[in-house]
């Protein structure tokens, strides 16, 4: 009966948006200080990417465009940024990099095909193309990637300890 | 110049391909930023996570302290009554305490040996014996307990002669610098007068409280702020924390280190002839002064009133929030939130600008809120776990923005990669974590079954969440947590019982029942405060009568459901000295988490 499996599958995706709800309150929580449903605006990109999201920066610009007030004070307020996040989380957009696309990209920059990016490439690439990495961003990166003998990034290595630390 | 151009032509295709070659790079680039700025909030988010875990607790264990207070009081109260069914208990608790000895009673019974090389102050103190004192802990040695006990009378002599409220007068060129918590963290005290200069006329400070408990240099600390006040009275101001209250020392910390710091040096002196009685029960030596005297200075019984009591609470233990108006703070179980209106209303009533607090740990060291108004100042960096908070101090005059400055202790040379110290604090975090539900895997798993109608084995995500917080009091991201704590199926339901699987607490005697070794465990804090102030020579011991009795009075104020023949039993099979008194050290000690697949096999090291 249509009406039945119709019924049944709008029940699933309530239970699944009340599930989202409460993931989204938790990641909110977390950065709310002072207990009064707002977050800085600084801190949003960190509660959507820790709900499992890979947005670009633009892209991260244009959703805090959507969650933030007309009047911007620097604070997101929980009741706009619910809609929008479960909206995305439903879409299932801005997924995360899968790791084979990861490690071409790497390969990319590297044509010589010599397994490694020197520490001055990485720094030129990260800081000088695509949307370029802060001096804090770029420090800790490289914190973990350099490979302390060789002064170089083994990226095949980094990104498979990467892989594991998060699983 | 008819020449064909080829610059032109070789221009033309070389360009072609350093576009398609700067696109792809461009492309590739975008990838690995994109990916690296969502590991690394990743990474930021868990940081942040294990802290609210760390925080969470620390506020429940809080919560229990004063329920161990009221649990006193109650007994205070009831002093008659309690005095009937188990008598001579009450004395040793309340009657006994030391008369309020005389300075030069004190000082008379301590004799410093030829052979201490330790710093020797010289009264009246001058800014050489800070310098002294500075060097000598430097060094790791211990201030003999004579200074300490004239340190200690001194300051009590001169604050007891200075107002509750202090004003002082600051200026662009006399910038005064006010610290938060210290919680006997040496190294953050001595990287703050490294950074920022000593204490002297020109360089006045404020601590604002909490100076002990939870670090090892407790002691060193207050010795150093308190000579520091002697030497420069007006201007090095001493704030009380929460932390400033003897009870508060037995649990976290403070009470441990002089027990251990001053027990076992030969500055033991012949036991302070008390009641007669007493002095013959014991067969140890009795301890220092030391403890003792800061006894005295602090008994829970102090001289307030109820109401004068609430408002010491009220003043130690609140915390700034969002919400306007001021309610109980639950999570800490004492004290208020108070909004940005309250705060409004009292900074405009006495005409003041800035409320600068502490009491709460920050990641940055501090934080500002209530509009600018309301400044929290927390100076113990890794109070939690290396890596966990930065610490901060404030430098301000008047008429001028207030600067902050911030520094993080570490042991290492140089920091260890962000995704190293973030599995450092989250392991430990989840670890306090499971240890707080295998102190409650009874009432746990009632309320799992409760839901589970079908007797599945399994929860849904929301009810095993529900559950999680409404048993553990924890407020906590219980969603986020779940893959650390317990296995879900591919239906995303959880198979609650899996949280207990790689914990159990020892159980020190086989035949015992589960749920009384658990209840133990529990409060195993509670109950170590208490014996400590029952053996009120220190000797570590407390007879068989006296445990049982206690365990009698806490069962029915705790509302615990334990069969008392079940507790004889458990005492009976642990006494193990065999002479009718109880070590109760090793008694609490034999109680602890096994995680399995842990090198140490004792957890919990922070028993205070």
């Amino acid at each position: 009966n249509l009406n039945l499996l119709e019924d049944g599958k709008e029940r699933k995706e309530e239970i699944a948006v009340a599930e989202f709800h409460k993931k989204i309150k938790e990641a909110f929580e977390v950065f709310d200080h002072e207990s009064n449903n707002t977050v800085d605006v600084r801190e949003v990109g960190t509660i959507i990417r820790s709900l499992g999201c890979c947005p670009s920066e633009g892209e991260l610009h244009d959703l805090i465009a959507e969650v933030e007030e007309e009047e911007p004070t620097g604070y997101i307020r929980f009741e706009k940024f619910l809609p929008v996040m479960t909206e995305v989380l439903l879409e299932r957009r801005y997924r995360p990099i899968p790791e084979d696309i990861l490690l071409r990209a790497f390969e990319v920059l590297d044509p010589a095909k010599r397994g490694f990016l020197s520490k001055d490439e990485l720094i030129k690439y990260m800081t000088e193309e695509g949307e370029p990495f802060s001096q804090e961003e770029m420090e800790e990166m490289l914190s973990a990637a350099i490979d302390p003998e060789s002064n170089s990034v083994l990226y095949k290595d980094y990104i498979t300890m990467m892989v594991i630390d998060e699983n | 110049m008819n020449s064909p151009n080829l610059e032109d032509m070789g221009c033309g295709t070389s360009s072609a391909t350093k576009d398609k070659k700067s696109e792809k790079a461009l492309k590739a680039a975008l990838v690995i930023q994109n990916w690296y700025r969502g590991y690394r909030a990743r990474l930021k988010t868990r940081q942040r996570y294990a802290l609210t875990i760390f925080q969470s607790i620390e506020y429940a264990d809080e919560q229990g302290q004063l329920q161990l207070s009221n649990f006193f009081s109650f007994m205070l109260e009831n002093y008659t009554h309690v005095q009937e069914k188990e008598p001579g208990l009450v004395t040793r608790l309340f009657g006994s305490s030391i008369q309020d000895k005389d300075r030069q009673d004190y000082l008379e019974l301590i004799e410093i040996p030829d052979s201490y090389c330790g710093p020797r102050l010289q009264f009246p103190l001058t800014f050489t014996d800070i310098d002294l004192l500075i060097e000598a802990f430097k060094q790791q040695q211990i201030l003999h307990a004579y200074y300490v006990l004239e340190v200690l009378f001194e300051t009590k002599k001169v604050l007891q002669q200075m107002p509750n409220f202090t004003h002082t007068n600051t200026s662009p060129s006399k910038e005064i610098t006010i610290c938060g918590d210290l919680h006997g963290k040496l190294d953050d005290l001595f990287l703050i007068f490294y950074k920022n200069g000593l204490p002297s006329v020109t360089n006045p400070y404020v601590f604002n409280g909490d100076f002990v408990d939870r670090g090892k240099n407790s002691m060193e600390i207050l010795m150093i702020l308190f000579v520091s006040f002697l030497v420069y009275p007006n201007d090095l101001h001493l704030n009380r924390g929460n932390h400033e209250d003897f009870m508060m020392n037995m649990r976290y910390g403070f009470t441990k280190e002089i027990l251990h710091k001053y027990k076992m040096r030969s500055v033991l002196m012949p036991p302070i002839p008390m009641d007669g009685d007493r002095a013959e029960k014991k067969n140890k030596l009795g301890t220092t002064t030391v403890a003792q005297g800061i006894r005295t200075s602090g008994s829970f019984s102090e001289q307030l009133t109820k109401q004068e009591w609430e408002q010491v609470i009220d003043i130690l233990w609140s915390d700034p929030r969002g919400k306007r108006g001021c309610y109980p703070n639950t999570n800490r179980g004492g004290g208020c939130y108070f909004g940005p209106d309250i705060t409004s209303k009292i900074l405009n009533k006495y005409q003041l600008k800035i409320l600068v607090r502490s009491h709460e740990c920050k990641p940055e060291g501090y934080e500002i809120c209530h509009d600018g108004k309301v400044i929290t100042v927390f100076s113990a960096s890794n109070y939690y776990e290396e890596g966990s908070n930065r610490g901060a101090y404030i430098r301000m005059s008047s008429g001028t923005t207030p600067r902050f400055f911030q520094y993080q202790i570490t042991k290492a040379t140089c920091l260890r990669p962000l995704y190293q110290r973030v599995n450092a604090i989250e392991s430990s975090a989840i670890r306090m974590l499971k240890e707080r539900m295998i102190s409650r895997k009874t009432d746990l798993i009632r309320a799992f079954q409760l839901q589970d109608r079908n007797k599945s084995g399994k929860l849904s995500m929301g009810q095993w969440a529900f559950s999680m917080e409404n048993v553990l009091g924890l407020n906590l991201p219980w969603r986020s947590l779940s893959s650390h704590l317990v296995t879900t199926d591919k239906d995303g339901n959880i198979d609650y019982m899996s949280g207990f699987q790689d914990v159990h607490i020892q159980k020190p005697v086989k035949e015992v029942q589960s749920t009384l070794i658990e209840t133990v465990y529990r409060y195993r804090s509670d109950l170590q405060i208490i014996f400590n102030i029952i053996d009120s020579d220190h000797s570590g011991l407390i007879s068989m009568e006296e445990f049982r009795s206690m365990w009698k009075l806490f069962k029915s104020h705790y509302s615990v459901h334990i069969d008392d023949s079940q507790f004889d039993e458990l005492a009976e099979r642990m006494d193990l000295n065999k002479d009718g008194s109880i070590d109760f050290n090793e008694f609490l000690k034999a109680f602890y988490v096994v995680h399995k697949f842990d090198q140490l096999t004792k957890s919990d090291t922070k028993l205070a």
